[in-house]
């Protein structure tokens, strides 16, 4: 019962990691059609420069914790930011082209990043309550789990909150829904393009310094693995669905730990199975729309 | 005699010429200082000529896909791995050593190329179900599923991280050693022109026209009566034998195989070559292959050279990134010059036939 527990904890803090990069690439790729490989960047970037301004201010106080998640979001805003208004931007209506930038970001990004910082993870200090364990129900379960639970709910409700409640967060549903519609009715979407890349870029930056918490260090390479895991969830959840990201994400993560556990260390590959189960019983992903 | 028959010849002559250039070079003592690591009959540029073939080689199986039939895969890593694994794994575990060396060389060459038929028709059959954006993750998720199986290194077949070494008892003795890296040079242009040909030959068959008629609009073909989903699937199947054997080829030449050939980066650097030499030609995924490669080579051995270390960090750090340089290359080329290296000259000459046009019409004004 305990082992259980642990590994559903365990998977839900996963899942809390996988929620906040794949939010953003879920709403980027529903209002513009854009897969984003350059996720990974935003997401290595923030983790970086958080954790390096943190460990100036702080090291491994819960002060410094904070300042590094802020630093993580405003770097990953504004570097996704600038992405979207310098490269994507003067692509526009060009799907294919515009992955294909984000891909030469990634691939430049990761080996710029290596080149400052080296191609060895460097080991970052924490908080010690995120070192102690809790028990609950006679699982040990580490405290960074129930961190990364809480900051992905919180993040979660502020995206449903702005795209429910503010004027911008209409426009951005209703050009997922139909951007076309969107544009004959006399508004601007593109300004929301960019709006859209802060707000994965700062969920994504927000995330690395997470990453960088639950995995003990910071490298070059953070994003691109989770990215990859990123792109299964949103199409597991349904491209362009927040909720179904954050579903897939839970599931996903949930069934990576329990198949490492159970059948072996297979957690990646059951994953995977399980992206081409759901491809091909349901293409459109679990809440995503008709296939477009 | 007809201007497409004499074009024809003038094309035939050409590329004869090119493939018998290439053929003697290692017979020639050619130094281009700053391109090769040394004049060309060395071993050390005979070696990386012969890789970079065979990654233009692969290039061309990636473009016959991308660029003919439009279809984006990111897993098409997981077949060169399938050859250069398939062909590892059989020579090591499953040659009866009472048959003579020749005949188990040959046999577990063909065994791989089954396999590797085998593996593409599976992963396309069900990967082709879906289309666009889908179709890619697909892709990618078996892709990743085969890169983590080599990485797990299952009953030590694939070597894991380390790699996999090629069991060279039944490996014929002219491929083995630095001395013989000349037969392995053209061993791998001769996997280049085989692969040319066979491109070709889909390309101009009728699957051919149907697959690039789908890519421009698969509505229209469904109108007109024609399946997409069957000629898909052939052409998927094709590009994923062929880069089986160009990952067969890297096998022998590399003496091993890494892990590095199967994960989802190395797919993306086909997408980043076919895009340079650009997707819209043939020669575009050759010579994209041939200088992704020499560049990624030269802007390495370039980066470890004392003219860089003494650069302050600013300039230091991004050039001693092959990789950083190479993203950069292919952010500009994406954005300013769509039709890539080969496309060029088509540039070059619609430019000035715009630009005289234009004089043409102040004149008339």
């Amino acid at each position: 019962m305990s082992t259980v527990i642990l590994l559903l904890v365990t998977g839900l803090g996963l899942g809390a990691l996988y929620f906040l990069v794949a939010s953003g690439l879920s709403l980027i790729y529903g209002l513009m059609h854009v897969l984003n490989f350059a996720h990974g960047v935003f997401l290595t970037i923030g983790a970086f420069l958080g954790w390096e301004v943190g460990r100036r201010v702080s090291d491994g106080t819960w002060g410094g914790l904070l300042l590094s998640m802020l630093v993580g979001v405003v770097v990953g805003a504004i570097v996704a930011a600038l992405t979207e208004y310098l490269l994507i931007r003067r692509l526009y209506e060009r799907h294919i082209e515009q992955v294909l930038v984000t891909v030469g970001l990634a691939l430049a990004g990761v080996a710029l990043m290596e080149g400052i910082w080296g191609t060895d993870p460097i080991y970052t200090a924490k908080p010690a309550w995120l070192t102690e364990t809790t028990e609950i129900l006679g699982a040990r379960i580490p405290n960074d789990r129930f961190l990364l639970i809480g900051i992905a709910v919180l993040v979660l409700l502020g995206i449903v909150l702005f795209l429910r409640g503010t004027r911008y967060g209409l426009i951005i549903r209703a050009g997922v829904e139909n951007r076309h519609m969107v544009t004959a009715l006399g508004i601007d979407v593109r300004r929301s393009f960019t709006l859209v890349f802060a707000i994965g870029g700062a969920a994504a930056g927000l995330g690395g310094v997470l990453a960088s918490v639950y995995y003990g260090y910071v490298s070059a390479h953070l994003g691109s693995s989770l990215l990859i895991f990123a792109f299964i969830v949103t199409v597991i959840g349904g491209l362009g669905s927040l909720a179904g990201a954050a579903i897939a994400s839970v599931l996903v993560a949930v069934l990576q730990q329990f198949a490492n556990f159970y059948l072996g260390g297979t957690g990646d590959l059951a994953v995977v199975l399980a992206l081409a189960a759901v491809l091909l019983i349901r293409p459109s992903g679990l809440m995503g729309k008709a296939a477009a | 005699m007809t201007t497409t028959n004499r074009r024809r010849i003038a094309w035939i002559a050409g590329s004869a010429a090119i493939i018998v250039l290439a053929a003697i070079l290692p017979l020639l003592a050619i130094e281009i200082p700053g391109v090769f690591p040394g004049p060309t009959y060395t071993p050390g540029t005979l070696q990386l000529l012969a890789y970079a073939m065979l990654i233009a080689a692969l290039a061309l199986s990636y473009r016959l896909l991308f660029g003919l039939a439009g279809m984006l895969s990111f897993g098409h890593a997981l077949f060169f791995a399938a050859g250069a694994y398939g062909l590892g794994v059989v020579l090591e575990w499953f040659a009866p050593s009472e048959l003579p060396s020749e005949v188990v060389f040959i046999g577990a060459i063909l065994i791989t190329l089954v396999f590797g038929i085998v593996l593409s028709l599976t992963v396309g059959s069900l990967a082709l179900r879906v289309g666009g954006i889908s179709f890619a993750m697909v892709t990618l998720a078996f892709a990743q599923a085969g890169s983590v199986l080599i990485r797990r290194n299952p009953g030590g077949a694939t070597g894991g991280e380390e790699g996999l070494a090629l069991d060279i008892t039944h490996v014929p003795e002219g491929f083995i050693g630095v001395m013989n890296t000349r037969n392995l040079y053209w061993f791998a242009l001769g996997v280049l022109v085989f692969v040319y040909l066979v491109v070709l030959w889909v390309e101009r068959s009728r699957a051919g026209h149907v697959a690039a008629a789908g890519r421009e609009n698969e509505l229209r073909v469904r109108v007109l009566g024609v399946r997409p989903y069957p000629v898909k699937l052939l052409v998927f199947t094709v590009a994923g034998a062929l880069a089986a054997v160009a990952g067969m080829g890297y096998l022998l030449l590399q003496s091993g195989a890494a892990p590095r050939v199967a994960t989802a980066d190395f797919t993306l650097t086909l997408l980043v070559i076919v895009v340079l030499g650009g997707v819209g030609y043939r020669w575009g995924a050759i010579i994209g292959g041939l200088i992704y490669t020499l560049l990624d080579q030269r802007l390495t051995a370039l980066a470890g050279s004392e003219a860089i270390a003494a650069l302050p960090d600013v300039l230091r750090i991004p050039l001693s990134e092959p990789l950083f340089i190479l993203g950069t290359l292919f952010i500009l080329v994406v954005m300013f010059l769509p039709g890539g290296i080969a496309g060029i000259p088509q540039r070059l000459r619609t430019h000035r036939r715009s630009t005289a046009l234009e004089s043409k019409e102040t004149v008339d004004a």
